[in-house]
């Protein structure tokens, strides 16, 4: 670790050194491992230890970024003369009104020393103890434990100084035998909150009770959504249109819709770095903190979230959903949130006459970002409902649905989130999604 | 850096490792983006570093440190046997290797002009040329442009003995226009969509797309599309442009010919493969005109390169041969495992990560017609063009892709614009559906940059050599558009 006062200074030789009108210097430090394992065995196992720094130099609204991956004193000057260059032979942007000041950062909890310390050993121990669960039922194991601590640091010429330690750890699971697999995972702050057995337990008897899938036709069913899948659709829907870039350009699902109604009454969907059920994180990569944003409320489109460039064109400060300069693709939600109900999944499958249970989706991609259509694959544990009762597990199946039209036909809500990916989300029943293959 | 990897070697070697090899790699990438007539974003980086793999044990190991200190080196070289120790515990038996004659030899890819020479200004200028040519046109909501160069040289040792440093320069850029109205967001994109178009090359790769003359096509094709009619819902005959047709090459033949997918390593993952090894020289993958192979050998080819990540030669390797599978992409571990040479496909993507079986130049062999005699020939079809999403299994079958823009095609001649053309199938009933392919004249090697692959993500440049193609009965018009 390098601390937050190296970081900062860093950072300020860095901003020394860019002789402009404006600058901002970003820092990161990280050691990243992770150890994966097939078939009950560890193929790959992994270090690394590396870093960046990165300056935006602005010539009046003309700018530069540069960036290396070395810290010396001779490195750090030759990357902010790099990005001083950079913004003098560059063209103005009309749009570019100033890099964000100084705000208080309230803190958050987003660092965990177990988890800076897991080491192969210990990644070792859980792969250990996954494939041993596997086993005992006559399945295979495979899988990852990434581990990984980071420091961030960011600075600008504006008097923002932020300085966050972060550490993140993910255990995925695919439990297999020759006929059948079963999915579940785990992420979070702190590996010492992993639980390794019950990961291990819930793949396998997925994996166990998608023995002997038979192909049943295509058409529109009832589905039942569990967290993976869930979260999965809900970062497709970001992806269409809950940053401001997307919506300034008229391409976002929520344009010309603000204030409408666009999904369910139930529905409320909100981004929250901040919240420590998520992976909290307390600024964005312009040093600016992070707000909560409710981007859905009560199937009413609220609106999207900003960086400090998206803001300034519409007169706005910005959300804190800035990503590292230069960026093309514009602000978006990193933390999100569904809104939990009132329901178990058994629950919702006790009230389903005829549905289909699905564990998560494969290679989502969108078909059509306006209409929200995006298409996938079922994966990792698929069930037949009928009468109330899992009837039988299904061979994969391909969907082609709209997230909207979904969203606005949820029928049962879970009363448990599950942190997925970056998106805390309960499962759904959904009366109606089109499976076209 | 080449005695840094030397080092770390002899360190690993020293610390226990039966095996080792390091990777010392130094890169800068400069990108530039313009959008509506003004910088986007640029931006120049560096970065450097060294990976360290061994075999201690019996089981693999990997560390890698952005720091070029020898004592950092010797502390990784000394992690990744420790690292490999701990795999030792849950093995599945020794690592074995295919036989490799330890080569030494310097390699770099051949280019005419430096793009990090080019001045940035006259870059800048080009882009924002095409750009405003975009804008001229009624309806466009944004234009934009990018440029991608990286330099790359790297220094691999082994403990048996390799030596081999490699210097590669690439170079790309692309342009799109969108519209966005009537409910619909419109795309148009030349060379190709996701990065435009990239080659091993020099600036002069550039300079021969001629992006400001191909940039009013473009932005008029992207408002056009705003009130052209849906593809139409059917099963029928499509015919493929070439952009299209290497992202189908990619993900329909490319990634199931993995071996090390096939043996099941990326499982919990990006998933498997139905090219099981009991299908080897067995499976009728296509028709008898498709001939698929990797070749990473293709001078300027995006996926070509003098050695893998291995120190294995660039090699050329049948994947389908007449319409039957015949062979896979393969490192050292798998190709021991299945008693073959191994192909030459480990590559990392970059000096931290550890190489995995990744593609090279995956290409369909140019047949005996052309885009226009295969248009001629259909009484009833689409011409489908340049890709816009992609959707396939776990087991690389069913796919659903879409492309930016489609023709109908009525009695041997291109129709109305279709918008939102979609079109699904499974992989070896589709590729057996081929009955056509173009020429040598209109093969190219397209450059994708973005193939995503492994944990941690890798992602990697890979080539894709291709002419327009034609499938029969195939279905289109899955529910893009709700007209």
């Amino acid at each position: 670790m390098l601390g937050e006062a190296k970081c900062l200074e860093l950072l300020a030789a860095a901003l020394d050194e860019c002789d402009c009108d404006q600058s901002e210097a970003i820092l990161v430090a990280q050691n990243s491992a992770l150890t994966r394992f097939a078939d009950s065995a560890i193929h790959q196992n992994v270090a690394e230890t590396d870093a960046m720094i990165s300056v935006r130099a602005v010539l009046g609204k003309k700018i530069g970024v540069a960036g290396g991956n070395q810290l010396d004193e001779g490195s750090v000057r030759e990357v902010s003369q790099r990005a001083f260059e950079l913004a003098r032979v560059s063209a103005d942007d009309a749009h570019f009104v100033s890099l964000p000041g100084p705000k208080p950062i309230p803190p958050v909890q987003s660092f965990a020393q177990a988890t800076a310390d897991c080491g192969p050993d210990e990644r070792a121990q859980v792969a250990h103890a996954i494939a041993a669960v596997a086993e005992k039922q006559g399945c295979r194991a495979s899988g990852s434990l990434a581990a990984e601590s980071a420091e961030i640091a960011v600075a600008n010429s504006l008097g923002v100084r932020a300085y966050t330690p972060v550490t993140e750890a993910t255990l995925i699971t695919v439990v297999a035998d020759d006929d059948s697999s079963g999915y579940a995972e785990w992420r979070g702050t702190n590996v010492a909150d992993m639980d390794a057995a019950h990961v291990a337990e819930v793949a396998t008897r997925k994996c166990v009770d998608g023995r002997g899938a038979e192909a049943i036709e295509p058409g529109e069913y009832a589905v039942i959504l569990e967290p993976p899948a869930v979260g999965d659709m809900l970062f497709m829907l970001a992806y269409m249109g809950m940053g401001a870039l997307a919506f300034q350009e008229g391409r976002s699902f929520m344009c010309d819709r603000i204030g409408e109604k666009i999904a369910g009454d139930n529905i409320t969907v909100w981004d929250d770095a901040t919240d420590p059920r998520q992976l909290a994180w307390a600024f964005d990569w312009e040093g600016v903190p992070r707000q909560k944003v409710t981007i859905i409320e009560n199937g009413v489109a609220r609106g999207p979230v900003y960086d400090s460039y998206t803001a300034h064109k519409e007169g706005k400060e910005s959300t804190g959903h800035a990503f590292p300069a230069p960026n093309t693709f514009g602000p978006a939600p990193t933390r999100l949130f569904l809104g939990t109900g009132d329901s178990s999944v058994e629950e919702m499958i006790a009230s389903t006459d005829r549905g289909i249970l699905v564990t998560r989706f494969h290679y989502t991609n969108i078909v059509h970002e306006k209409h929200t259509i995006f298409t996938g694959m079922t994966r990792d544990g698929t069930f037949l409902i009928e009468n109330g009762k899992v009837s039988k597990p299904v061979k994969n199946l391909r969907f082609t649905q709209s997230i909207l039209e979904a969203l606005s036909d949820v029928e049962m809500i879970g009363r448990e989130g599950h942190l997925v990916e970056y998106a805390w989300v309960p499962a759904l029943k959904i009366g109606k999604f089109a499976f076209t293959s | 850096m080449r005695d840094l990897a030397a080092r770390a070697v002899q360190r690993a070697r020293a610390a226990g490792a039966t095996y080792a090899d390091a990777r010392a790699v130094v890169s800068r990438t400069q990108e530039i983006n313009t959008k509506n007539g003004a910088p986007e974003g640029l931006s120049d980086s560096t970065d450097q570093g060294i990976g360290i793999r061994v075999i201690a044990e019996g089981a693999w190991g990997f560390a890698s440190t952005a720091s070029p200190r020898e004592e950092a080196v010797d502390e990784a070289a000394e992690l990744a046997v420790r690292i490999a120790r701990a795999s030792a515990t849950l093995s599945a038996g020794g690592v074995e290797l295919a036989p490799q004659d330890p080569c030494r030899a310097e390699w770099s890819a051949d280019y005419e002009s430096d793009p990090f020479s080019v001045p940035l200004e006259k870059k800048l200028a080009l882009l924002l040329d095409a750009d405003k040519r975009m804008r001229d046109v009624p309806g466009v909501r944004v234009a934009a442009g990018e440029m991608t160069f990286v330099r790359e040289e790297k220094s691999f040792a082994s403990s048996e003995g390799a030596e081999i440093v490699q210097a590669r320069l690439q170079s790309g850029a692309g342009i799109h226009a969108m519209a966005e109205g009537n409910g619909e967001v419109q795309r148009r994109s030349y060379p190709a969509s996701h990065g435009g178009g990239n080659a091993n090359r020099g600036y002069e790769f550039v300079e021969t797309m001629d992006l400001p003359a191909n940039a009013r096509r473009v932005a008029q094709e992207a408002v056009a599309l705003l009130s052209a009619d849906p593809c139409p819902a059917k099963v029928t005959t499509l015919i493929l442009d070439g952009g299209q047709l290497a992202l189908q090459v990619h993900e329909s033949c490319g990634h199931p010919t993995e071996l090390d997918r096939v043996f099941g390593t990326e499982r919990s993952f990006a998933g498997t493969s139905f090219l099981t090894t009991d299908k080897l020289n067995e499976l009728r993958y296509g028709s008898d005109v498709v001939n698929l192979y990797a070749d990473a050998t293709i001078p300027g080819a995006l996926g070509s390169f003098g050695y893998d990540d291995e120190g294995v030669p660039a090699a050329r390797v049948d994947l389908v041969k007449a319409g039957t599978f015949s062979g896979y992409l393969s490192s050292r571990e798998t190709a021991a495992r299945l008693g073959i040479e191994s192909g030459g496909a480990m590559r990392a993507s970059g000096w931290s990560r550890t190489p995995i079986i990744r593609m090279t130049n995956i290409n369909l062999a140019p047949g005996d017609s052309s885009l226009e005699k295969m248009i001629r020939e259909t009484d009833d079809g689409i011409y489908a063009v340049t890709n816009k999403s992609w959707s396939i299994d776990d087991l690389r079958l069913n796919f659903q892709f879409a492309t930016e823009i489609g023709w109908e095609i009525r009695n041997g001649e291109l129709g109305r614009m279709l918008r939102n053309v979609t079109y699904q199938g499974v992989t070896p009933d589709f590729w057996g559906g081929c009955d056509a392919i173009a020429g040598e004249d209109e093969w190219y090697p397209w450059g994708l940059l973005n193939c995503g692959k492994g944990e941690p993500m890798q992602v990697m440049w890979v080539g894709h050599g291709v002419a327009p193609a034609r499938f029969r009965e195939v279905r289109v018009g899955v529910g893009a558009d709700e007209d």
